[in-house]
Order: structure tokens, then C-alpha cells, then sequence
């Protein structure tokens, strides 16, 4: 089997657990093919539009195989190079722009269902810290959420939350703020 | 009634299990806000009665100023600016206090004999001039910090009507680096003045939330040691300590009942993160919020029947009480300021401590529970942990700054605030111990 069709598999097992109707995902995908669509994504909501989700795996799959096709698991210009999801102040939602890195990690997932990844999840230090630990989590949980979504098995996800206790950079500003609030794919 | 002695003999016994490699003064309390304090006091350097020039027994004096500085309720006469330095009552001459606007004064001395030090402590009402306080306590050598601490209590007990706090512990979390960046998270216990620290674990992971059992003598924590969050409960005395949550996804936030038969803990296993009530008895756990949004820090009502936790239910974070037997909802607490969390009851339940951020700025608020009146204690960016002293005078609590964490100490009208100082690196989540009994 090739990663494509592998690829493709994926895709059609995001559908078979898409809570909209067959119909009007696929039909929804057949237009974004047509379109050909850019970089622009919808935000990912949470799982609770997954029409909107469904926009965005389309485009970054061509990426992802296109790359793995070429074997470059750790060139920087693929998605599989980025392991590391930024997030807005007290949000737990996977902005548009890390949706083609999340998307990337899941079909490798699905292509190496052996591989196992840990999601661990971080805040900034505002706030308290175990209200962080929780805020955190929920970070890791969405992208665990999209993931699974897009047909990456439970088993292979491990979800832990730091918190703020691992701060990737340190100072007291936006500028580490923004670095610190985060989701790393630990690859095992 | 006016001129009464009293005469208490006590033999204080070092814990050496608990003390063994003891450092010495890693935190040091440093005033930094210049405070019209209540009650001036003089306290003379104790006479030594005996052959021996043990430098410490200068160390009793040097306590019990320092101790009560650090209450922010009094102000110390600089030993440079007293008449004279006696030792015994029939030395003392009011006026030699009196011109220099002391309130009170404190003379003592030490007798060794044997192993043990007899020492005498005398406290005078400058004013009204006369004895109030007559004190001899037998002590060990190792234990004359304690004594100090002991005498301290005493002084601040006649004078302000109240239990003082200097015989008390406190529980923290350090972090430090090793020259090959290793990081080291430590959980220290210490006097609560930063002497005798002990770390009673270490973790190149993450240590976080001690919270100390309602007799003193356990410490619970979440430990990331297995890599994954977890709840221990160690006993102090001997080093022993057991987990006792270890569920899939969070695992935090421990919380003792009142009497310490149960812990609130924050687990994910549902979900998100939920309150749940362990009984440690047998291990088992019950659900007490079932929302989708976060739940966490709980923290139970004196009388054990209710708990405050920090949700995020409504818009953002704010606390709310529920009754800790699962019957009845949750009703939201707090309604001013953008963020408020980690709520704890002072001992008679009509205050709340808490962190309370607005613009940007999160710092330690009280609430007044009936009147719903907030006062803010603190004045930084990113204040945070507090916790109150046993008398409830007292909060403690952790703040950065130039770029380090301390801890700092306010008192609960949040005008005397003092910072301590630290040898360890970062300093964070400050746990006040219950009294000891």
C-alpha cells in the first residue's frame, strides 16, 4: 500500500467519524479539491463543527505525503518538522495555523501505527499553577481530540500537563509568554 | 494579677529524624516595607552565666528580635542606642526605656549546666513599669533556635493577646540548576523563618502543591517523578510516603479535610479537570463537579462541609462553593476582577484568600465572605500560593522579582510586607503548617 492511498484511508476514516452527514463532508472535500485551496483555514473549534475541520485536513495532507514521499521526516519545511503548537492566553483551542502541523502528525500516525507520541501540554506563568496544569491539558487534549478525529488510535497518544512548571522561555513578557504556551509532540 | 510570675520548665526535644542534614538560614527575612509598626520594644542580649563562650547562646537574643520584626507588629531598639543592659529585674530602670520611647523590654540570661542550658527570660512593661512575663525554659544545646522561637511566642502572646507563629513550619517548593543544567525541584520543610530547611524530596521533575495535613504531620504534593502527575503523602518523621493518586490525566491540587481523613484532589480521568473526594482510608475516590470546564484548587470550609474551587464555568476564572457531600450545586463567590482562583477559608471561615488578576496583574486579595469586600495584599505582576499563618495575622506567598521567585510575607491589612531572602535559587508555593499540637 502506498502512504498516499495509507494517506487516503485516513481521510476516509475522519469521515466515517465525522458527526456531520457523509454527504455533505464529501461533498465539502470534492469542492476544496476543485478550489485548490491556499493556506487559509477556519479555526478549529473544538470538534464541535467538523465540516470546518474537514477543510482544513484536505490541504495539508498533498504536504504531508508529498514530503514523506521524500523521506524528510526532519526537513524544516515540512509540518513534521514543527513539534510545537502555540496558543493564545487562557484558550484551549488549536489556532488555523497549527491545524496543517497537528494534520501532518496524525498521518504519519496513522502511516506507523506502532509510533507512540507523547502530547504534553504548557502554559505561561500567569495565573495560578494548578489552574494552568488544567489549562494546559486541555491544550494537549485538543490536539489529542483532533488527532483521534483524524484517525490517529488512542494508544498511540500519551497526554501529560506541565503546566507552567517547564517554561520554554524564560522572562516575564509576551514575547516568553507566547513561547510558553504550548503543546509539544514528543515523538518516543 | 499585677505582678504575676509564671514558671514553666520544658525540655524541648529535637526531631532528629526530621533534622538530620539540616542546613542553616537559606531564607532570610528582609523588611522591605518601612512600617509604623505598633509596639516598641527593647530587647537586651541575654547574660551568660557560665565558663563556656558557646557563641550561640547569643543566637536567643538575635531570635527573638528578629521573630518579632518579622511580625511587622513591632519595631526593635538597635542594641547601639540602649542606656544600659541588664540582666536581672533588680537592674532595670524604667526611665533608661522610657526616654527612648520603648513600649516594652525583654532581658534574660543563660545558665549551662551539663548538656543542658537554663534559660531565663523576662519581659517588663516599660509604661506602666512593670514585669509581665517571667520565663525558664531547659534546652539542649541543638535546641536553643527553638527556645528562641518558644520565648518569641511567649512575648508576642502577653503583648497581643494572640498566639504568635515563630514555633511554626513552613513547606516549599525550590527549583535550582546544576552547573550541567540539570534542573532540581526540591520540597522543603523549614522553621518559618527559612532555619532548619530540610528537603524532604527531590525531583528532576516537577514537585508542586504541598499541603500539609491538619495535625502537622504529613505533607501531601504532586510529584511528576514517573513523568505523569501524582499524589504522595509523605510522613514527616519518618520520610515514608505513599501515592495515593495516580489516575490517568491530571492528577493535582491536594486539599485536606479538616479531619485529614479525606483529600479534594483534581483528577482528569473523567475528561477535563473535576474535584474529586479521596477517602485514604481504602483509596477511594468520588466525583463532586461534573462540568466541561475546568475545576480545580479545591479547598474545604472549616466545618468540612463545603468546597471552594476555581472554575472557569462562567467567563474565566472565578471561585466558586459547593457542599462537599456532592448534595447541591455550585454557587460562584467571587464577581470583581477578571481572574480569581485558588481560594482557602481563613480558620473562621469568613475570609477568603485568593489570587485575583486584573489587567494583567495577578496579586493576593482577601475577601471578606459576608460583606464581599476585596482587599489587595500584595502589589506585584505575578503573585501567587498564598497561604495564612496559624493566627491568621499572617499570609505568605511567592512573587517574582528581578527575574527570581521568593517568598514574602504580608500581614492581613496588607500594609507591613517583608520579602525572604533566598540562597536556593527559585522559591515558590509557600504552605504555612497548622499549629502544631
Amino acid at each position: 500500500m502506498t502512504i498516499k492511498s495509507k494517506g487516503l484511508m485516513a481521510l476516509m476514516f475522519i469521515l466515517a467519524l465525522s458527526a456531520c452527514s457523509d454527504k455533505v463532508v464529501k461533498q465539502q472535500l470534492s469542492e476544496q479539491g476543485a478550489q485548490n485551496l491556499g493556506a487559509e483555514n477556519s479555526a478549529y473549534d473544538g470538534g464541535n463543527d467538523l465540516s470546518v475541520e474537514t477543510v482544513a485536513i484536505g490541504q495539508g495532507m498533498d504536504q504531508v505525503t508529498e514530503l514523506m514521499q521524500s523521506d524528510t521526516f526532519s526537513n524544516p519545511n515540512s509540518p513534521l518538522s514543527k513539534r510545537v503548537i502555540y496558543f493564545e492566553y487562557d484558550s484551549s483551542n488549536v489556532k488555523a495555523e497549527f491545524v496543517p502541523v497537528v494534520e501532518a502528525h496524525a498521518v504519519y500516525l496513522v502511516n506507523n501505527p506502532n509510533q507512540i507520541i507523547t502530547l504534553e501540554g504548557h502554559s505561561d506563568e500567569r495565573g495560578t499553577r494548578e489552574y494552568n496544569i488544567a489549562l494546559a491539558e486541555q491544550r494537549a487534549k485538543s490536539v489529542f481530540n483532533m488527532l483521534q478525529v483524524l484517525g490517529v488510535m488512542s494508544h498511540q497518544v500519551g497526554v501529560v500537563s506541565y503546566g507552567e512548571e517547564k517554561p520554554d522561555a524564560m522572562g516575564s513578557d509576551e514575547d516568553a509568554f507566547q513561547l510558553n504556551r504550548r503543546v509539544e509532540v514528543v515523538y518516543k | 494579677m499585677n505582678s504575676f510570675k509564671q514558671l514553666v520548665s520544658l525540655l524541648l526535644v529535637l526531631s532528629s529524624v526530621l533534622y538530620a542534614n539540616t542546613l542553616r538560614a537559606e531564607l532570610i527575612i528582609d523588611i522591605t516595607e518601612g512600617i509604623q509598626s505598633t509596639h516598641k520594644i527593647a530587647i537586651v542580649p541575654f547574660a551568660l552565666h557560665t565558663a563556656a563562650s558557646d557563641k550561640e547562646t547569643e543566637v536567643i537574643s538575635q531570635i527573638i528580635s528578629a521573630d518579632l520584626a518579622s511580625s511587622g507588629d513591632f519595631s526593635i531598639l538597635a542594641k547601639d542606642e540602649m542606656l544600659s543592659a541588664p540582666t536581672q529585674a533588680e537592674q532595670v530602670k524604667y526611665r533608661h526605656w522610657a526616654v527612648t520611647g520603648q513600649d516594652y523590654l525583654v532581658i534574660g540570661s543563660i545558665l549551662k549546666q551539663g548538656k543542658l542550658y537554663k534559660v531565663k527570660m523576662s519581659l517588663f512593661d516599660v509604661v506602666k513599669k512593670q514585669q509581665i512575663n517571667d520565663l525558664l525554659i531547659n534546652v539542649e544545646s541543638s535546641s536553643l533556635r527553638k527556645a528562641g522561637h518558644y520565648l518569641s511566642d511567649a512575648i508576642y502572646k502577653t503583648i497581643m493577646g494572640i498566639e504568635g507563629v515563630f514555633s511554626s513550619r513552613i513547606a516549599y517548593i525550590t527549583t535550582s540548576q546544576s552547573a550541567k543544567k540539570k534542573k532540581q525541584y526540591s520540597l522543603f520543610v523549614s522553621d518559618y523563618d527559612g532555619n532548619n530547611a530540610v528537603a524532604i524530596t527531590k525531583s528532576s521533575e516537577p514537585l508542586m502543591s504541598p499541603a500539609w495535613s491538619p495535625n502537622g504531620l504529613h505533607v501531601a504534593y504532586v510529584s511528576f517523578e514517573n513523568k505523569v502527575s501524582e499524589i504522595f503523602v509523605q510522613t514527616l518523621s519518618t520520610g515514608a510516603r505513599r501515592s495515593v493518586a495516580k489516575f490517568k490525566g491530571v492528577n493535582g491540587s491536594p486539599a485536606w479535610s479538616p479531619n485529614g481523613k479525606k483529600l479534594a484532589i483534581t483528577l482528569s480521568k473523567s475528561g477535563n479537570s473535576d474535584i474529586f473526594i479521596l477517602t485514604l482510608a481504602n483509596g477511594s475516590v468520588k466525583q463532586l463537579t461534573r462540568s466541561w470546564a475546568i475545576d480545580t484548587e479545591a479547598s474545604w470550609s472549616p466545618d468540612g462541609n463545603s468546597i471552594l474551587f476555581t472554575s472557569n464555568r462562567g467567563k474565566g476564572a472565578q471561585l466558586y462553593i459547593m457542599p462537599s457531600n456532592g448534595k447541591g450545586t455550585a454557587e460562584r463567590l467571587t464577581f470583581e476582577g477578571d481572574y480569581n482562583a485558588r481560594g482557602s477559608f481563613s480558620k473562621d471561615g469568613k475570609r477568603v484568600l485568593m489570587v485575583q488578576g486584573e489587567k494583567g496583574s495577578y496579586r493576593v486579595a482577601v475577601l471578606d465572605v459576608e460583606k464581599q469586600q476585596t482587599t489587595i495584599l500584595s502589589d506585584g505582576k505575578a503573585d501567587e500560593s498564598p497561604s495564612f499563618s496559624p493566627n491568621g495575622q499572617l499570609v505568605i506567598y511567592a512573587r517574582r522579582k528581578a527575574g527570581k521567585e521568593i517568598l514574602s510575607l504580608v500581614n492581613v491589612d496588607g500594609l507591613k510586607k517583608q520579602d525572604i531572602k533566598s540562597s536556593l535559587g527559585f522559591v515558590r508555593e509557600p504552605a504555612w503548617a497548622p499549629k502544631a499540637n
